[in-house]
């Protein structure tokens, strides 16, 4: 395979405005993820009324219908009433709406794992629902919640890759660009994977050494 | 009868890498003889009962069931451990099937008996562990000591000629330890031959015909239970048995 | 709402034509699936080898389909394929065979964690009774994993119907696509067909994947 290494410097500075925009996105819609997440999480855990069923509805409306098809609705759809909002905010509302659902069942699951009994001892000290959540519930959930949240994390940033399809001009877009215009496609598809790579690689690693430490260390037993 | 060899160990050597686990253990076991192993944690007792069935391979010597050779991996071994039952500390009943599949599976299965007769053989036992009307219930549903009487009964199925039981008491609550306990109790005095690998003193002392002191791999002493809790030689011995004394301190 | 929009679905066959297309997606996920399933099998028991090549080429393996978004793999399919090796693969085979890749790179990982997962007592308490390594596999290992495994597969399964979505950006007429059309054609009559239209693929998609989920669910805490 002979590589037109020429082409590939010169449509370099594209790839990485590319990957600056993929980051971008990936970076809000899992900031926004983690905090809608964390509200579910909430909501659900202390099954709050009300909330605690639009959240149940929100989560599966989330887990089971595709990125693309979420922001279509977000682009095109929802415009037709007013709504307009740019392609790069659909992007992130879009990333969130599918990563809220999922951070929301990580941390829950984090939550849930806390022995009634830690529970009852914090009662039992009398520290009262706020300082029962941040000293005795959340340190010990993080730690069960952290594998699922990395697992989230990258699952997301590659669920970023459909932006292409409203029109934001993220890896993906760039790629078939370029196979569109000049049939370099071996060059664009390398330099897609690459970039993808230089994104995922470290975060997959930190994610697998963070779980590792954590399985191991726990808190005691 | 009396005097039958039904296991017989020579030499035998186990090293896990460069660790020896089992240093040059000979061991007779005649029928109907029951026979408990002491010693402290990890002096090999629980590896010893593994390589009489063939779980774990040796390094050095052999072991015979009735003049016949168990080795590990061999064509031979799953006939040879058909007499060999085995019951462990963490019960391991098959999660997936009821007490009455869990039992009869074995002989149905590998002894090829009709499942007719493998039930009737299942009922007879689980009869006399108090099981019988458990047989449709899974391992999750019942409690510890219901578990163990129903792995002891799962192993009993097979008709082995040759019991081993490692540390089976150790997972369980308090009260719950009689009742595996007797069972063992009855076995024994029904003339099962029997390796005892246990914790509990008093019934070592009741259940045994001899008792087997391991240390580091070595058996140190080979006695009668009452001379061997009475009168032990070896220092190591004495203080294994003082660890099980309780005593107020005298209040000066 | 300045127009009703919603009465572009029961135009004509506009509604019979999202069908249409939300079954092309269907399709390709329903036969990547049904392969997955055995290969993965295949994969997940090859993973659990001793053997260090194997382990080396299936780890490279998991990883790099893994890592890689769905939709890049569906471009190197594709675009690469076909003129890496001259083949010119369709855009439904190459969905198809990205999708088997995919699925039976997942698929292997939940078989060999099933593997894994049973605990060596069960193995030891099995040979004790007797059994040969092949009757402990049938009688006890594989029911066992079995149990685990279905609420996963049916769990993969919603996932690859999501998935399955991206094949509208190489090119394939699916129910976003029929959409598009439906919305151009009428683009002036009914300006606000587009919120309807997706709408009605977003419920589609839900209404596909929802109960498969919640079966996986009620599976997993039945037999969990």
């Amino acid at each position: 395979m002979q590589l037109n290494w020429g082409f590939m410097e010169k449509y370099l500075p594209m790839y990485i405005d590319a990957a600056i925009l993929t980051v971008k996105i990936a970076f809000g819609g899992i900031l926004f993820s983690l905090i809608t997440g964390f509200i579910c999480a909430i909501v659900r855990y202390y099954k709050i009324p009300i909330l605690n069923g639009i959240a149940i509805v929100y989560i599966e409306l989330s887990r089971n219908t595709p990125l693309l098809v979420q922001l279509f609705f977000l682009y095109f759809g929802l415009p037709k009433i007013g709504v307009v909002l740019s392609a790069e905010a659909c992007a992130i509302i879009g990333v969130t709406f599918l990563g809220g659902s999922y951070m929301a069942e990580s941390i829950r699951s984090g939550f849930e794992s806390i022995d009634k009994v830690q529970l009852e001892s914090a009662a039992s000290l009398d520290l009262g629902p706020w300082l029962t959540m941040k000293e005795v519930v959340f340190p010990q959930a993080i730690a069960v919640s952290v594998p699922g949240i990395c697992a989230n994390v990258i699952f997301l940033i590659k669920e970023t890759s459909v932006v292409s399809g409203i029109a934001l001009a993220d890896l993906m877009y760039v790629t078939k660009d370029l196979i569109g215009l000049y049939y370099e496609t071996d060059e664009a598809l390398l330099m897609l994977v690459i970039f993808y790579l230089i994104i995922l690689l470290p975060i997959s690693i930190i994610a697998s050494v963070l779980e590792r430490r954590l399985r191991y260390a726990g808190f005691g037993d | 009868m009396e005097n039958k060899v039904q296991l017989k160990i020579n030499n035998l050597r186990k090293r896990f890498g460069t660790e020896v686990v089992l240093d040059g253990i000979n061991l007779t076991v005649n029928k109907g003889e029951v026979v408990v192993v002491l010693g402290p944690s990890g002096c090999g007792k629980s590896t010893l009962l593994r390589c009489m069935n063939g779980l774990e391979a040796i390094s050095e010597g052999e072991i015979l069931l009735d003049g016949e050779k168990i080795t590990a991996g061999s064509k031979e071994i799953t006939k040879l451990r058909q007499k060999i039952g085995m019951v462990f500390q963490s019960y391991d009943l098959f999660p997936h099937k009821n007490i009455l599949d869990n039992v009869t599976l074995a002989p149905i299965k590998v002894q090829k008996i009709p499942r007719k007769e493998a039930e009737e053989r299942a009922e007879k036992l689980l009869r006399r562990v108090g099981l019988w009307k458990k047989r449709k219930a899974f391992p999750r549903e019942l409690s510890g000591g219901q578990k163990q009487r129903a792995a002891i009964v799962r192993a009993l199925c097979m008709n082995p000629e040759v019991m081993l039981f490692d540390e089976v008491t150790a997972a369980l609550d308090p009260q719950m330890v009689r009742e595996v306990l007797n069972v063992m109790l009855e076995l024994a005095e029904g003339g099962m031959t029997m390796v005892i690998v246990t914790h509990e003193m008093q019934f070592a002392r009741a259940v045994a015909d001899k008792i087997i002191f391991l240390e580091k791999g070595k058996i140190t002493e080979e006695a009668e239970p009452e001379e061997f809790f009475t009168n032990p030689k070896t220092e190591t011995a004495k203080e294994f048995l003082q660890s099980f004394v309780y005593e107020k301190h005298k209040i000066q | 709402m300045q127009d009703s929009g919603i009465n572009v679905l029961f135009m004509g066959s506009n509604f019979l034509r999202l069908l249409e297309g939300l079954c092309v997606t269907l399709r390709i996920s329903l036969i990547s699936v049904i392969l997955s399933i055995p290969l993965g099998i295949f994969f997940g028991i090859f993973m659990t080898l001793k053997n260090p090549f194997s382990k080396a080429i299936s780890r490279i393996y998991l990883e790099f389909i893994r890592i890689m978004p769905q939709l890049v793999l569906l471009f190197i399919a594709y675009f690469g394929v076909t003129r890496a090796f001259g083949w010119s693969l369709s855009a439904d085979v190459s969905a198809t065979v990205v999708f088997v890749l995919w699925g039976t790179a997942e698929m292997g990982d939940l078989v060999r964690g099933a593997l894994i997962s049973i605990p060596k007592n069960q193995y030891d308490s099995a040979f004790a009774l007797g059994m040969t390594k092949a009757q402990t596999f049938i009688h006890i290992v594989v029911p066992q994993t079995f149990r685990r495994l279905i609420p996963l597969t049916i769990n993969l399964t919603t996932r690859m119907i999501k998935t399955t979505s991206l094949v509208v950006l190489i090119g394939i007429t699916e129910v976003l696509k029929v959409g598009k059309q439906i919305i151009d054609a009428n683009r002036f009559e009914y300006p606000s067909a587009a919120l309807w239209v997706y709408g009605v693929i977003f419920l589609l998609y839900f209404l596909a994947c929802w109960p498969i989920s919640v079966m996986a669910k009620k599976l997993e805490k039945r037999w969990g």
